[in-house]
């Protein structure tokens, strides 16, 4: 009996039907004539006119619609629901602009021989796109992102260790500190530095004063990620170290750390990803070379961000091509660490809880 | 036991069950009276004793009534072949181990099963001659129609007692002449009125857990139902909670039909007038077996079904 | 039957437990310790040297410093003092910030609801990864697009408003100028604070108690009812935590707001004129020629906001962490 052969077919009734679409399809097409129709007869015009219109016929028709079919309580349900999908076009249509322009001012003349071995010591911005580069720029990130790195690595993840592990008595206050500290705003970031290491310390503009600017804003960054990327780890690993004898510092070092690796990394690249394109505290701390300079510690220095702010206060029409190349070059950079933050982050699954 | 393939007649079975299930047979009158304390009843005796308060059921029309259910969850089977008429004015129980797919099987009949990504079902589920599942239902007036009450109660913290009870009205935009007439009946029939009638602007979470479930009673029912489906609505409740909600469920059940799932076979005997068993044997769950409850607990048809009433599994 | 009844114990007394932690573990909870409160003190120190170096200039200012619109160099041939203050960038920060989670919020919490209610199945890691990237842009490059793309479509839109709508004061045009008006910037700064408000209510969305959505459901609710008698209330505070961040983000916003923006000394309601201002951008404006008494006067506006945003910030996590543990 239990054997029987299944002769029934799963079916989805709730799911829309060929009938539902095509009435979905009907209020659609009604609604882009009408805003046609509008537009036409009406002063409105432009993109602007036709947007607002489509927008507001959307909204009639889907409300008459429901209001029709079945009663006022859908009505409502349908505006509501066209209105939050105009809320989720708004978003994609302005990335969607910010990209396409990125790539369609930025990429279009580059000259990558150029670009990358040339700096604009020798160029003027104005002068064409053929002549200098960029490389002083890469450089300038380099140094200064990689210093930045280096220093507030070990200080964001023993942060989260204390928070997280060591569970000190200022923990709650450390938390919520870092919480406080992420909302620091880049300038301010970049006057503190300004004030003890060239005002009070007396030194000039260099890479590592950037750096310095920068890890004050790396640090809640990666303080943070950590922070939730530790308390993801179930407390029986840590107990079972614990049970086997060893030291606390044994049981995170070797225990705890390994199992949060990819979390931390993902932290780290979140990081850098954050600082590469900061501009406002580097204004203030490392003065925008035109030339390669390869000591970190001494002279001006530029950086990615730098070099598009300067091209564009010059203002000319080179020099704003200039700047839209150096935004291309910085967000392709900027991608490639957030694909790869995303690429650590999904290897230890998701971060939410 | 007794030997399968001798027919026991209805005294023996009931001799055979008592002794399984430990207690003392005293439903009958002339039984001898070994022990003079008052006998707790076997299961038998409390389904016997429902089925003679009621009186016989009101059958067909506004009751409702799902015929050949299956359901799905992506490629897995977990409902077979379910058929089950729910009469007027009666209660029925729908009993079985966990894991058989009772609670999918009610999520059906209000048409909550769909909001399951991968869920899928075939059947029909027939609700004043028309089935709920056809193109172009309204899904929302069949939620109004068939009601619903958890496992766990569910208030909504943010509002009122007042205004918990109202809530159905107010999310379905039904506007009505007279709200606190209303209240008021809704509450007194799940039997909370006298318990919260000073303080009915107080919040939701104040109460206990039984109020708070004879508050979502209460809330199901100021939406007009013909149906109440249950889902095993005392498992979170103490004992004291439990009677007082199934006493207002008998009292329900003679304006409204109700099917109550539930694990406690013996709120199963208690409460309702109709019982359902279902199994699955690691397959899709079927129904073994459904009839009146003083049948199943008494005379009970299938191997299975006898076997789970009486104890030895489950 | 003698059994004595045992006398009256008194209450058993816990022991003290003690662990001598090993001298490992001394090492390394102080390293750990001296991190975290590093990241602690940090804050303190930027608070200090922002103030010890902007101190000259606000004691010669007092509450002026605040107030005060002017900002003007000392013209030491015409004995003339200089007189700093950010009254006027103040209130352009404010207004810019106001602006922006006018504009941004609503947008943000639509987003945040779509994803988490009515987004299909396919569509909803796409979108996530939209807003994530969005997130991910860099301030500048918003500041070129805002100026370059942006800003020709708003200067049109502003002009509508004005011919519709400019007997409201607040878009009344004294002088018709549109371009790098506190509306453009409050414009740039919405989408530039979309990511983070969409990511908190998201967050506090997914949080939402099933049960009480089954409820309202099961009570016969819509899609749109239900999110606004469970989905609302739940999320309020959250929400409202996330619009806060966003304002603080958009208070200390520097070069986004730097090219959309005129920075003109002086009090205006009117949003679509061409004259506002925001510290941030002040200071950078400044920057670059300011001598010592300048500087020091830059360091006491840098402090300003940074207690601003600070003080928006300690609120917006607060009302966050509050929700979240209920």
């Amino acid at each position: 009996m239990s054997q029987s052969v299944l002769l029934v077919k799963p079916e989805h009734p709730w799911k829309l039907t060929p009938k539902d679409l095509i009435t979905d399809l009907l209020g659609a097409l009604f609604t882009v004539v009408a805003t046609l129709a509008i537009v036409g007869f009406s002063p409105l015009k432009g993109k602007l006119g036709f947007a607002l219109t489509l927008i507001f016929m959307s909204i009639i028709t889907a409300t008459a619609v429901s209001w029709i079919k079945k009663d006022r309580k859908a009505a409502v349900n349908s505006s509501t629901t066209v209105l939050v999908y105009i809320a989720a076009s708004f978003v994609i249509i302005a990335l969607a602009s910010v990209l396409y322009e990125i790539i369609r001012l930025g990429a279009s003349q580059l000259s990558p021989g150029a670009m990358f071995t040339q700096d604009m010591s020798q160029t003027a911005s104005e002068s064409e796109l053929t002549e200098g580069g960029l490389i002083h720029a890469v450089i300038g990130t380099a140094y200064i992102v990689t210093f930045a790195t280096v220093l507030s690595t070990p200080i964001g993840i023993l942060t989260a260790l204390y928070i997280v592990e060591v569970k000190g008595r200022f923990a709650g206050l450390v938390r919520f500190f870092v919480q406080a500290m992420s909302g620091v705003p880049s300038i301010v970031a970049g006057l503190f530095i300004f004030a003890v290491w060239m005002v009070q310390l007396g030194n000039a503009y260099s890479a590592i004063a950037g750096a310095f600017a920068l890890t004050v804003l790396m640090i809640p960054t990666v303080a943070r990620t950590s922070e939730e990327v530790l308390k993801l780890i179930p407390s029986d690993l840590r107990e079972a170290g614990l049970a086997l004898g060893a030291t606390q510092w044994r049981t995170v070092a070797m225990v705890v750390i390994p199992a949060a690796k990819s979390g931390l990394i993902t932290a780290v690249i979140l990081g850098i990803a954050r600082v590469v394109g900061e501009t406002a505290p580097l204004l203030l701390t490392i003065g925008g070379a035109d030339a390669i300079n390869l000591n970190p510690t001494q002279g001006n220095m530029s950086a990615f961000p730098y070099y598009v702010w300067k091209n564009l206060l010059i203002g000319s029409e080179n020099a704003i091509s200039r700047a839209w190349q150096g935004v291309f070059v910085l967000m392709v950079i900027v991608f490639i660490f957030f694909a790869l933050a995303r690429y650590f982050g999904a290897a230890k699954g998701s971060r939410r809880k | 036991m007794s030997n399968e393939n001798s027919p026991e007649t209805p005294n023996e079975r009931k001799e055979n069950m008592s002794q399984l299930t430990g207690k003392p047979e005293s439903g009958q009158k002339n039984s001898s009276a070994q022990d003079p304390k008052p006998a707790t009843h076997s299961l038998a005796d409390v389904a016997a004793a429902r089925t003679a308060k009621v009186g016989k059921p009101i059958a067909g029309l506004t009751g409702l009534t799902a015929k050949g259910i299956h359901a799905w969850f992506g490629k897995k089977h977990v409902l077979e072949d379910i058929s089950m008429d729910f009469f007027s004015g009666t209660v029925t129980a729908l009993i079985g181990p966990s894991g058989c797919g009772k609670s999918t099987f009610i999520r059906i009949l209000n048409r909550m099963h769909e909001f399951i990504p991968t869920a899928a079902l075939a059947g029909q589920v027939i609700l004043d001659g028309k089935d709920v599942y056809d193109p172009g239902v309204d899904v929302t007036k069949i939620r109004l129609k068939v009601g619903m009450v958890f496992q766990k109660p569910n208030p909504f913290p943010s509002m009122t007692i007042k205004e918990n009870v109202l809530s159905g009205l107010k999310l379905a935009q039904i506007k009505i002449e007279n709200a606190d007439e209303l209240l008021e009946s809704c509450l007194r029939r799940a039997g909370l009125w006298d318990e919260v009638k000073d303080r009915l602007d107080e919040y939701g979470g104040a109460l206990s857990g039984g109020q708070q479930q004879r508050l979502c009673i209460a809330r199901s029912l100021a939406v007009n139902p013909q149906v109440l489906l249950m889902d095993e609505p005392c498992s979170a409740l103490d004992p004291g909670s439990t009677l007082r909600i199934e006493e207002t469920i008998r009292e329900l059940a003679s304006s409204i039909s109700i099917v109550i799932v539930t694990h406690n076979m013996q709120q199963a005997a208690r409460v309702s007038d109709y019982t359902g068993f279902f199994l699955s044997d690691g397959g899709p769950g079927r129904l073994i077996e459904s009839s009146s409850t003083s049948e199943i607990f008494t005379n009970p048809k299938e191997k299975r079904t006898e076997d789970y009433v009486s104890g030895r599994f489950g | 039957m003698t059994t004595t009844l045992p006398q009256a114990k008194s209450a058993p007394i816990p022991r003290v437990i003690t662990t001598q932690p090993r001298f490992t573990d001394k090492v390394f909870r102080g390293v750990v310790t001296s991190g975290g409160l590093f990241s602690l003190a940090l804050l303190g120190l930027i608070g200090f040297f922002l103030v010890y170096n902007g101190f000259e200039a606000i004691r010669a200012a007092g509450l002026g410093f605040i107030t005060g619109f002017d900002w003007v160099d000392a013209i030491p041939e015409d004995g003339q003092p200089a007189a700093y203050g950010v009254g006027a960038m103040l209130y352009g920060t404010i207004v810019t910030g106001i602006l922006a989670m006018i504009m941004g919020v609503p947008i943000a919490v639509g987003t945040a609801l779509f994803l988490s209610y009515y987004a299909p199945q396919w569509l909803k890691k796409p979108m996530v990864v939209v807003v994530d990237v969005m997130a991910a842009i860099p301030s500048i490059v918003y500041g070129l697009w805002g100026y370059f793309v942006l800003m020709p479509h708003a200067e049109y839109w502003a002009k509508l408003i004005h011919k519709y709508f400019g007997f409201i004061p607040f878009f009344d045009m004294p002088a018709p100028v549109f371009t790098r008006s506190p509306f453009i910037a409050g414009l740039v700064l919405a989408i530039m604070i979309t990511p983070i408000v969409t990511a908190v209510a998201r967050e506090v969305f997914a949080q939402t108690p099933l049960e009480r959505i089954q409820a309202a459901y099961a009570l016969g609710a819509t899609k749109w009812s239900m999110i606004k008698a469970v989905v609302i209330p739940y999320g309020r505070g959250g929400v409202i935590g996330g619009a806060m961040l966003g304002l603080g983000r958009a208070l200390g916003e520097t070069v986004a707001v730097y090219t959309v923006l005129n920075l003109v000394y002086d009090i205006r309601i009117e949003v679509l004129l061409s004259a506002g201002g925001s510290v941030a951008s002040m200071i950078v404006n400044k920057f670059g020629e300011a001598d010592r008494v300048e500087l020091q006067a830059l360091m006491a506006a840098g402090f300003v906001l940074f207690l601003v945003t600070l003080a928006v910030n300690f609120l917006a996590n607060a009302i966050i962490n509050k929700t979240a543990r209920e």
